[in-house]
């Protein structure tokens, strides 16, 4: 569904003059493919290209070298825009500054009418997509009253009216509290398994990773490390270089591993630990 | 605060005002703000009055909401009244010193105050009823035919709608931005005109830096969910008249008539 | 130096149709050194707390007192206040205006009157706190990395020498690597200086890892104000508040339920690993 060939992508700065200042490659090669109906987990440091990555998804950058394809649309192609960014929706950071409409059903409608669906859908897509994030209370209010974690309900129920069938979110969960974090990871679990839409999570929250297909780790615009949780948590040390963290739980783990303890190799949940430990 | 601030804003409620096609309450308000101007007695100011009157009870609003929005009206307001209460000739009630206080003036101030009070209730009273983006699609419609001219007309309706509901997250931002910077120990209220101004830099510059950032980042979230302009685009509240807009609009008949022909 | 709230109320747009109290009867004692975490969900009244501490906002009743002076007393020099208690709020990158990072943080010094010398003595010693790196002081802070411009912003509070220092979320955004420097930081800096640092958060664990008390606010009460040991020994509560408890404690306290003689209060991974370790006859 999603697939990355070799792709490369570089900020260009110039001076006053034009002339080139620096050249940064945030992204340098990437290879990526995202089967549908993958939860997929994108990890990395601040800087290490992930967002520029997740904006690639929805052709909103486009390679500078190599070639994002969206569900075989070469996603340079003027023509496939529409399509490519109707297909694979974004979700990003803030929440105040993805909803555009002055009430929370208008804003669902905002991206069927862009795509030009007939009236009568729009309102059957806005009804079940804010029933599936569980908003539909909230239809006709205003969205500046909302907290944080109804918000970006909100928004992914926006992507969800436009039919998608990939949702990309930029760090969903970064302005929110405990359970604003909570509210949005259900929702998306719950889109990703029962209606089979391919999730890709960007985060620097370890425990919203453990329930992912495959976890993919990015540095300097690059992806370093690639498997699923359990291969990606095992190698502690591996994370901390690139800046990031495993859950607590899965740390306790490792360290009792290591003083000799008879755990299994790699724990992600309390859960887990519960049951080797209790059999 | 600033956040008290409710001229322009939407006020949720069920009515039959609030039904209403926006087209019929951007026309009306129109109608109404001609008719203010078409009368020369008192008795114009009930007719009117009653209309306003009659319009918010059945717009569910209530009356201290509508006032309130008044308040930063007011001092406009009343600098006009007395610059016309000073400035008209006619026959002399009173003089002081270089002011002369005229009967003519008085009713002249007294007219002019009434209308610019009710011109702003009335147009208030617009979009207290009417969310931003019906309101911004009424005007798109009404002034529709103006495409023929090359006016981006949809591009505009856009721009107030996203606009009017960014009001509120700036001035919250604001708000933010001062706090922040008095906690830095920046002092806004003393010091003379100069000093004042240079005091503004410290929350003019980040106000403008995320003010962008902001307009950076919706105008992304409006192209990932395949906002192109008003071309092939269609709407989930297409507007529609109804059997009420008809009668709105033969009462709003009514009051202009009625405007034009009072003693 | 001390900070007293005593029965704090405040209520949001006071006289207005949308009047509801933000605050409720809230009494504090803040001492000298202390690592305080605040915790609450978004709109529990944390950021409406904090504002009151330094005078940003006026209690509608209830006194507050700094040195056993009553803030609101005329004589009462409310830039003494805000010199004292230093506020970054959330996102304090957004609030950086000045042409180069140095000019940015001397203009919390200079407002408070020190001169020139005085405040750059003061704005280099912040900087070199938050471990800025001395080569960018003379870059524009719009250029710098987010982790940077965060550092750069703290400074700027930091400069001002304040012996309460209140942070609004200071690790929001960061990857884990960039949190963690930024916490210990606060924790050196509260070590060396012996100030008092109020660290509001999101996050369960970095609280449980650095506070050594934690108030917890919810609905604009007071619900915990204890050490972090028995405020996460309130688990239910806490989750009803929309908390929750680090996921370290949450796994010792299940072993402990299920039998194992380990220590159910165990706050970090260093101590549950001892803990456990300990129980399996590994330990020192």
């Amino acid at each position: 569904m999603v697939n990355f060939d070799k792709v490369t992508f570089e900020y260009i700065r110039r001076d006053e003059e034009g002339n080139v200042e620096s050249i940064n490659k945030a992204l340098n090669e990437v290879d990526l493919d995202v089967k549908k109906g993958d939860f997929i987990a994108i990890l990395g440091a601040n800087g290490s290209g992930k967002s520029t990555l997740a904006r690639h998804i929805n052709a909103l950058l486009t390679p500078t070298e190599g070639t994002v394809f969206i569900s075989e649309m070469d996603t340079k192609e003027e023509k496939n825009l529409l399509k490519i960014r109707q297909k694979t929706g974004m979700v990003f950071q803030n929440p105040d500054n993805q909803i555009i409409a002055g009430l929370v059903e208008e804003d669902v409608g905002f991206g069927p009418e862009n795509i030009g669906v007939p009236t009568k859908e729009i309102w059957e897509r806005v009804a079940f997509a804010l029933e599936k994030v569980g908003m539909t209370a909230y239809r006709e209010k205003s969205p500046n009253n909302l907290s944080g974690g109804q918000k970006q309900r909100v928004a992914i129920a926006g992507i969800l009216a436009m039919k998608p069938e990939c949702i990309v979110l930029d760090e969903p969960t970064a302005m929110l509290d405990p359970k604003g974090r909570r509210e949005v990871i259900e929702t998306i679990t719950e889109l990703n398994k029962k209606e089979g839409i391919t999730i890709i999570l960007i985060t620097h929250y370890m425990t919203e990773v453990v329930g992912a297909d495959k976890v993919y780790v990015m540095s300097e615009g690059n992806i370093k490390m690639f498997g699923t949780p359990r291969q990606i948590f095992k190698e502690v040390e591996r994370l901390k270089k690139y800046k990031l963290d495993v859950p607590q739980v899965t740390e306790i783990a490792y360290r009792l591993r290591q003083n000799g303890l008879n755990i299994p190799e790699c724990i992600l949940t309390v859960d887990e630990f519960m049951q080797c430990v209790t059999g | 605060m600033l956040r008290d601030i409710t001229i322009g804003q939407y006020y949720p409620t069920e009515s039959v005002i609030h039904r209403l096609d926006p087209r019929t309450k951007f026309l009306g308000t129109i109608i109404f703000v001609v008719s203010l101007f078409l009368f020369k007695s008192f008795w114009g100011f009930l007719l009117t009055g009653g209309f306003l009157v009659c319009l918010t009870v059945l717009a569910h609003i209530p009356f201290k909401y509508v006032l309130k929005g008044m308040r930063p009206m007011l001092f406009l307001l009343l600098f006009m009244m007395i610059f016309t209460l000073l400035m008209t000739p006619g026959e002399v009630l009173g003089e002081w010193w270089i002011f002369t206080v005229t009967k003519e003036g008085i009713y002249a101030a007294l007219f002019m105050g009434l209308r610019l009070t009710m011109l702003v209730l009335g147009s208030s009273l617009m979009t207290y009823t009417t969310t931003p983006n019906k309101l911004t699609a009424g005007m798109e419609s009404v002034f529709g035919f103006l495409k023929i001219f090359k006016v981006p007309v949809h591009e505009l309706a856009m721009m107030i709608s996203i606009a009017l509901r960014f009001i509120p997250i700036l001035l919250e931002e604001t708000n933010k931005i001062i706090k922040a910077q008095q906690a830095r120990g920046a002092d806004f209220e003393s010091g003379g005109p100069v000093k004042r101004a240079k005091a503004m830099v410290p929350i003019l510059i980040p106000l403008f830096v995320s003010s962008f950032r902001r307009a950076g980042e919706l105008a992304e979230a409006m192209e990932a969910r395949c906002y192109h302009g008003g071309e092939g685009r269609t709407k989930m509240k297409p507007l529609k008249y109804a059997k009420r807009d008809l009668v709105a609009y033969l009462c709003l008949i009514g009051l202009i008539v009625g405007c034009i022909f009072i003693p | 130096m001390s900070l007293i709230l005593d029965k704090i109320n405040y209520y949001y747009g006071k006289g207005t149709a949308f009047e509801s109290k933000a605050l409720k009867n809230i009494s504090l004692s803040i001492p000298d050194g202390e690592f305080i975490g605040l915790i609450g969900h978004t709109g529990s009244g944390k950021s409406t707390l904090i504002q009151h501490m330094n005078g940003l906002i006026k209690a509608d009743s209830g006194n507050i007192y700094y040195n056993g002076q009553d803030i609101c007393d005329k004589d009462f020099k409310m830039t003494e206040l805000r010199r004292k208690v230093g506020l970054v709020f959330q996102y304090p990158e957004h609030q950086l205006f000045e042409s180069t990072v140095i000019k940015d943080v001397l203009f919390g010094p200079k407002n408070i009157g020190l001169s020139q010398l005085e405040a750059e003595v003061a704005a280099y010693g912040a900087l070199r706190s938050v471990g800025f790196s001395d080569d960018l002081i003379d870059a524009s802070p719009f250029e710098l990395s987010g982790g940077q411009k965060r550092r750069v912003a703290i400074a700027g509070v930091l400069a001002m020498s304040p012996e309460i220092l209140i942070l609004d979320e200071p690790t929001a955004g960061l990857d884990p690597a960039g949190r963690t420097e930024i916490l210990s930081l606060l924790k050196t800096i509260k070590d060396e200086k012996g100030i008092t640092v109020i660290l509001v958060s999101h996050s369960m664990e970095d609280v449980a890892e650095f506070a050594e008390r934690i108030i917890v606010i919810d609905d604009g009460e007071i619900k915990f104000d204890d050490e972090p040991r028995k405020v996460f020994s309130h688990a239910e509560e806490l989750r009803k508040m929309g908390l929750e408890i680090p996921q370290c404690t949450e796994l010792m306290s299940r072993l402990a339920d299920a039998g194992f003689n380990v220590d159910r209060t165990c706050l970090t991974v260093d101590e549950a690993v001892a803990s456990i370790l300990r129980s399996a006859g590994r330990g020192e």
